[in-house]
């Protein structure tokens, strides 16, 4: 059996609702909520190079490469911004986050 | 089935299945650890692919650099894990209802947009006689060089960013004084001490 374009973006879809679901799941704790995007950013570059492959267009290539980029910048902010978070109040629990206004 | 097909379905299996403990895992180390395998079975997924180089840098920049970014920020903060996984299952039916439409929604719209792209044969996205680090190279440094500066201007926003966040301003920060490194003397720099053999100073 051949593994066509549908598998790889199958698998795609199904990483990002992963991701999704992630989101939903882990409403209090902040760090797997940004593991959770981290997921989703990976579907998207499986479907960014399974195009690129299947096209035969090495564009998607370069494309997967900078929104790999962007991930990697914002779990460094996003990170950060927890551990100043941290430092202020002596937890993450994302519902007092709304403080944070001002 | 070919060796292709194996390896994709064990890829994808183990990712899928490493992903989901990602967001089930009730340690957030853990959570970590099965991201970083996540990220593993894309490179192969990627390989597979014949997007070789963007499988390296996959495992480069996000095993290298992030996941240990997010192992440290979990290992340095106190954090009670038990308290935040309080009402777990509060959220479980909205999410599995909104996951799952969405999850039919990308399928079906798979299905019905990816008709005239060809699904068997694999056209060469890397030209002959080229490895996918050099073609990539060449497009990259020529015909998307601005996109390439941009990337490195949000790399270097980022790395501010995340410096001046973090930084904590010290009371009594130690600073080299050049001045009063060159005003030393031989005099108030060395002293001569006679030690007695056997004891120490």
């Amino acid at each position: 059996m051949e593994i066509g374009l549908n598998h790889y973006l199958t698998l795609a879809a199904v990483l990002f609702t992963i991701g999704v679901f992630g989101i939903f799941l882990n409403r209090k704790n902040i760090i797997v909520i940004l593991m959770s995007i981290e997921l989703m950013l990976l579907a998207v570059n499986i479907n960014l190079v399974a195009f690129s492959a299947f096209l035969g267009d090495l564009v998607g290539q370069v494309f997967a490469l900078l929104v790999l980029t962007v991930a990697a910048g914002e779990a460094a902010i996003g990170l950060a911004i927890l551990v100043v978070y941290f430092r202020n109040r002596g937890g993450i629990a994302v519902e007092d986050v709304s403080q944070m206004k001002g | 089935m070919t060796l292709t097909a194996l390896s994709f379905y064990l890829f994808a299996t183990v990712a899928v299945a490493s992903a989901f403990m990602v967001i089930s895992a009730r340690n957030p180390v853990y959570s970590v650890l099965f991201l970083i395998l996540t990220f593993f079975n894309s490179a192969g997924l990627f390989v597979l692919m014949g997007a070789e180089f963007l499988a390296m840098i996959l495992v480069v920049v996000y095993v290298g650099a992030v996941a240990v970014l997010f192992l440290f920020v979990v290992m340095m903060l106190d954090i009670d894990f038990a308290e935040l996984n309080e009402g777990f299952l509060q959220y479980m039916p909205i999410g599995a209802t909104v996951g799952f439409i969405l999850l039919l929604e990308l399928l079906l719209i798979f299905g019905a947009s990816t008709q005239m792209v060809s699904q068997s044969k694999l056209p060469q996205a890397t030209p002959e006689g080229m490895t996918n680090a050099e073609a990539i190279g060449r497009v990259l440094y020529t015909d998307y060089i601005y996109f390439f500066q941009a990337a490195g201007a949000v790399l270097l926003v980022a790395m501010i960013g995340a410096i001046v966040l973090t930084l904590v301003k010290s009371e009594n920060p130690r600073r080299q004084s050049i001045a009063e490194q060159n005003a030393r003397t031989r005099e108030d720099g060395v002293e001569l001490v006679d030690i007695e053999p056997g004891k120490g100073l």
